[in-house]
């Protein structure tokens, strides 16, 4: 089944007051972000989405796909369900090496060539993350960032999900900027839970909670994605200034200074 | 009258996939009994009692192995809950992770815990063989990955639907209902299932010596077959 569109029927606040947004439709290749303060309720509608909420959630939200119900084997069988939720606090459980579980979940999703494909995801995963992932390496070794970013690249590449949902990525130890970019060249649906402002505001579209309710849903004009732009351009000094630091370098006042300047320059 | 059989290893989330059960049945007005089945400790009816207002008992096995006593009482409890005129949710014990409780014509539910490894289904043998639906549970908390890997485990290990629910939401339950509601009634005379290694025997009975010598029976030494020692 190819899907096309995916759609957000609003429900109920935690105080059982009517969402202020009724419905939100996205397409492929959309991207949009849920923001709000921790306990607004952003973990609760991607849990509605991913979950394919019919009002049997606490928030009577309805989810469609392709103006539809869903399948119901969308939810018996996850190697049909069209979205793939990546999660704060999923890691890996499972006892076998990186090389033996990518060839597993392949053979389960009939993927003819294993090698050119666990080879894609290895690449992919590895330009996100910070320490390499080795292939003989147990699952359960890898490092946060590592689970993340194979589970992303897993995802995109062995799972091909056409609605990816990503929990708060920017906590992963993921390298935000470059997944970004990465993950623009797929044409699918990303939601990202997210209190970063680059992955907000590089965004189409973003959805305001409050309350557990969703209170707004705003288009991202151009002005602020060009501000988006500027924040990546912030971050990347923050990164290349932690990144000096936790290799050992000696900070100097004089030489922090010259570099916030030239970031104010820009 | 419907007799539900819920097997699974303890913590799996048998109690919670059943008071989701158990709610939206009730709205639906049908009348529930339940039983729990024990070694040496369970509260569970308590709770059934008090959140539902429903009749629910439980049973302790004590020495006996819980699949053998349950063998041995649910007879007595299908008349309970006859006399209730009420369908029978049997809750078992889970822990021999081989036995399979499952009576013929009865729904057998087996519940999974997603993060149990991906190899469980593998393992279990009759409790997942034997039953009707497979229920796998905490789905929250492991990647869509391995819930795959974990699936097609199941289904390579007995061809049985396969659900997947968040119980502690209730999300995922309504299709359980809805198969349950689809479940025929149960036909006298009950019997198992299958032949599940329920048998008791004289550990399971209390006797703690080590050697087949002091054991009557079916038994075995390091270098032979099985054998029958006894009258």
């Amino acid at each position: 089944m190819e899907i096309r569109k995916i759609t957000i029927l609003g429900g109920y606040g935690r105080g059982g007051e009517e969402e202020l947004v009724d419905q939100v439709d996205l397409e492929m290749g959309d991207l949009l972000s849920i923001v709000g303060p921790t306990g607004s309720g952003k973990t609760a509608l991607i849990n509605d989405i991913g979950l394919f909420a019919a009002e049997d959630t606490p928030s009577m939200r309805r989810i469609l796909i392709n103006d539809a119900a869903p399948a119901e084997e969308f939810l018996d069988d996850p190697a049909k369900n069209p979205i793939a939720l990546i999660t704060q606090h999923t890691g890996f459980l499972s006892d076998v090496t990186v090389a033996n579980f990518l060839d597993i979940h392949a053979k389960i999703r009939k993927h003819g060539n294993h090698d050119a494909v666990i080879a894609d995801i290895l690449e992919f995963a590895n330009q996100i993350t910070g320490e390499p992932i080795i292939l003989d390496s147990a699952m359960t070794e890898l490092s946060g960032g590592q689970s993340r970013a194979l589970l992303i690249a897993d995802a995109v590449i062995i799972g091909n999900s056409p609605i990816i949902l990503l929990d708060e990525i920017e906590n992963a130890g993921i390298n935000l900027t470059r997944a970004l970019e990465m993950l623009r060249k797929y044409e699918k649906i990303f939601i990202f839970v997210t209190h970063d402002p680059r992955i907000t505001l590089s965004s189409d579209y973003r959805i305001v909670m409050k309350g557990g309710a969703m209170q707004d849903a705003i288009t991202t004009s151009p002005e602020e994605k060009r501000i988006g732009e500027k924040i990546t351009a912030l971050d990347k000094i923050i990164v290349g200034l932690r990144d000096r630091i936790s290799s050992g370098e000696h900070m100097l006042e004089k030489e922090f200074q010259s570099i916030m300047d030239m970031a104010w320059l820009t | 009258m419907k007799l539900i059989m819920c097997a699974g290893p303890p913590t799996s989330g048998k109690t919670t996939v059943l008071r989701q059960v158990v709610r939206r049945l009730l709205k639906k007005g049908r009348r529930l009994a339940y039983l729990k089945i024990d070694v040496q400790f369970a509260d569970e009816d308590e709770v059934f009692r008090d959140e539902f207002g429903i009749p629910a008992r439980k049973v302790y096995s004590g020495e006996l192995c819980p699949d053998h006593a349950s063998v041995l009482v649910l007879g007595d409890a299908v008349k309970w809950a006859e006399e209730e005129g009420a369908d029978l949710i049997v809750e078992t014990a889970g822990l021999c992770l081989r036995c399979a409780p499952y009576i013929a014509g009865s729904l057998g539910i087996v519940v999974l815990e997603a993060t149990s490894g991906m190899n469980l289904p593998r393992k279990i043998g009759a409790m997942l063989a034997l039953a009707d639906i497979a229920v796998v549970t905490k789905i929250d908390l492991v990647s869509q990955a391995e819930r795959e890997v974990f699936r097609a485990n199941i289904m390579d290990a007995a061809r049985i639907d396969v659900l997947e629910a968040d119980a502690l939401r209730g999300i995922g339950i309504d299709r359980l209902v809805r198969r349950i509601e689809r479940a025929e009634d149960i036909k006298k005379p009950l019997m198992l299932k299958g032949s599940p290694p329920v048998a008791t025997c004289t550990i399971c009975a209390g006797k703690k010596d080590i050697g087949w010598e002091h054991h009557f029976g079916v038994l075995r030494k390091l270098d032979s077959d099985l054998f029958y020692r006894g009258e």
